[in-house]
């Protein structure tokens, strides 16, 4: 062996990607031992779910470099998942997912220290997304990776010129499985496009017709769909059926079976009940392997430079053969979640009547009867005219003081917009900014007394 | 990248030493966005009437009441609960009726056997076409695809007893075993 009085260095992969200059290097690249200690000590990644995805982004991040993790997963250990959730063993099941990922991988990677979280991600303080370099999603539902990346896009800000502010851009590394299938993608927040961009490349979600369910079923799915929309709520009432209860799974089931008899249909099992009810696909140990992988790739890439990033989206099929694919996806400009918006300043003694006014005369929006939403605050609706009164009280006041007298912030105004002399139906994203928050005003009036 | 990641560990540590004031981030939600625009928007005839039982701080959740004036069911009120979900409009408001009524295509549950609300829903479709398409089933009960199968064979074999069926039901009283509570 040539090299023996070389130590062998644990890092030794990483390092050759780290410590020597190469042809496929990222802009800002800058080789060397610096990076890779900086890396160990001041990177903090958050790793979102500890399922399938969740346990090999922890394994594959520990080994690449990364001594700062954090896992967040608001489930518990299953038996169902010891075929590909590895780090989870017979006694486990019962346990918080986060807590044992955290412990396992702790104890064969020395060095890393990860912070388990047994929560649900909206419980967090949208704050504590701030404190992470970047964010590994390991998710299985479009409702949570909508939240992520709202949170995630909400930190982002915007120069005068509409330009994204590079400190504020909180990149997401998103990966997703199902089956022989699955996809890696990278997000950043002002320059690739979010999950709010794409939303619009999801499928409509497959749903039987209510009828064909009452009355004529053909298949095994129909069986139990009608035992779980239609005969739960009729003997239960107001208990709602809840899909990790085993015990309304069974019921279910044997509701199924009865109706499958009925009408003489073959193929009832409980494996697929637990399927059509909960919209389980079987997951596949290699296409979490593989996805993580590519994630963790990116990861490394994106904080360390060491190679161009994908752009943006990897598509991965192994169920016949291999195919894989990556396409770059472009921006939405109007994006209502990552989008710069329009930039309005506005003086801090301003009414919300007044603003609505003046939304009518702005030459970027020429908005009529507008409505305006400050996050999860509804600040005046136009119609319908019961929520119009509700919201009348909120004219006369201050829109300063309506959103909680923050000197900047985003919000959403909707109504009827004039473009290219035709009306239409119109959401917009607007930043605005305060002038005289900093109480400026007042000494400029002091001084003047 | 790296070099924003040290001076921002700075940043947070000199914050941390110093009160932090100035613009928290609010939670966005691009769903529910979209349900206030289309809320906005709304264009009901006069038969049909919206309102918000937990107030202007939860649009999620509303009413939606329908009182035809034409065909069987003229002069009735029938009231359908909705429930918007955090993906919308990736995915179709839940839609039940609240009012007990004898019609083919709703059954003593409340379900609602409306396409647009399962199998055709599509993102461009909204809370308006909803509405339009619960009163329309109203104005044309449709005996081919029922949720009440004793109500579709009714109206599909003898619509005189249908309507009598339907005016009895309306003002209170018993259709076969089941009694319908008075919602004229």
């Amino acid at each position: 062996m040539a090299d023996l009085d070389v130590p062998q260095s644990k890092s030794r992969d990483l390092d050759k990607l780290l410590l020597r200059p190469g042809n496929l290097v990222g802009p800002d690249f800058d080789p060397g031992t610096e990076l890779r200690d900086d890396m160990r000590e001041y990177v903090r990644i958050l790793v979102v779910g500890a399922g399938g995805l969740g346990c090999e982004l922890l394994k594959d991040l520990a080994l690449s470099g990364f001594s700062n993790l954090d896992v967040i997963d608001m489930d518990r250990i299953e038996v169902t998942n010891l075929n590909r959730q590895f780090l989870f063993r017979l006694e486990d099941v019962g346990k918080p997912k986060a807590e044992v990922a955290a412990k396992r991988v702790m104890e064969r990677v020395s060095g890393v220290k990860i912070v388990p979280h047994f929560s649900r991600i909206e419980d967090k303080e949208i704050e504590f997304y701030n404190d992470f370099s970047i964010i590994a999603l390991g998710l299985d539902s479009i409702e949570a990776r909508r939240y992520i990346n709202g949170v995630a896009c909400g930190f982002l800000e915007y120069d005068e010129d509409d330009t994204p502010r590079r400190e504020t851009m909180k990149p997401m590394v998103d990966g997703g499985t199902e089956g022989f299938k699955g996809h890696a993608r990278v997000i950043v927040p002002g320059v690739t496009p979010c999950f709010e961009c794409t939303i619009w490349l999801f499928p409509p979600q497959v749903k039987f017709p209510l009828c064909t369910l009452a009355e004529t079923p053909r298949n095994a799915a129909h069986c139990i769909e009608y035992a779980h929309l239609i005969k739960w709520p009729e003997v239960h009432g107001g208990k709602s059926f809840d899909p990790d209860e085993p015990e309304h799974m069974k019921w279910v089931y044997d509701e199924a079976i009865k109706r499958a008899e009925l009408f003489g249909i073959p193929g009832v099992t409980y494996s697929l009940t637990q399927g059509v009810v909960k919209n389980i696909i079987p997951a596949i140990a290699s296409t979490n392997a593989i996805i993580s992988a590519a994630c963790t790739l990116e990861t490394l890439k994106i904080v360390s430079g060491c190679s161009k990033t994908l752009a943006n989206y990897l598509t991965y099929n192994g169920g016949e053969g291999l195919h894989t694919k990556v396409t770059e996806f472009v921006r939405d400009k109007e994006c209502l979640v990552c989008g710069p918006g329009i930039l309005i300043e506005l003086d801090t003694s301003i009414t919300l009547q007044k603003f609505i006014e003046m939304l009518e005369e702005h030459p970027k929006l020429l908005l009529s009867k507008a409505s305006v939403k400050h996050g999860k605050n509804s600040l005046y609706m136009q119609a319908p005219p019961v929520l119009e009164e509700m919201h009348r009280p909120n004219l006369s006041k201050p829109l300063y003081d309506l959103m909680g007298r923050v000197q900047k912030d985003t919000i959403h105004v909707f109504g009827t917009a004039l473009k290219n002399e035709e009306k239409q139906s119109s959401l917009t994203k607007l930043r605005v900014v305060f002038k005289g928050a900093d109480g400026v005003a007042d000494m400029d009036t002091a001084i003047g007394a | 990248m790296i070099g924003l990641f040290k001076v921002k560990e700075k940043q947070r540590e000199q914050a941390q030493n110093a009160t932090r004031g100035g613009a928290s981030v609010k939670k966005q939600s691009a769903g529910e966005l979209r349900l206030h625009k289309d809320i906005s928007e709304l264009n009901l005839p006069s038969s049909c009437s919206i309102s918000f039982p937990n107030g202007k701080d939860d649009l999620m959740n509303f009413e939606v009441s329908i009182k035809p004036d034409d065909g069987y069911y003229h002069n009735g009120t029938f009231v359908f609960t909705f429930q918007v979900s955090p993906v919308y409009p990736h995915e179709a408001p839940k839609v039940k009726c609240k009012t007990k009524v004898y019609h083919p295509n709703i059954d003593l549950e409340g379900n609602v056997c409306l396409n647009i609300l399962r199998e055709d829903w599509k993102p461009v479709l909204n809370i308006n076409t909803v509405i339009y398409g619960l009163f329309h089933l109203f104005t044309e009960p449709n005996s081919e695809d029922p949720l009440n199968h004793e109500a579709a064979a009714v109206l599909r074999d003898n619509p005189k007893l249908f309507e009598t069926n339907v005016r009895r039901a309306m003002t209170g009283g018993y259709v076969g075993q089941t009694f319908f509570p008075r919602c004229i």
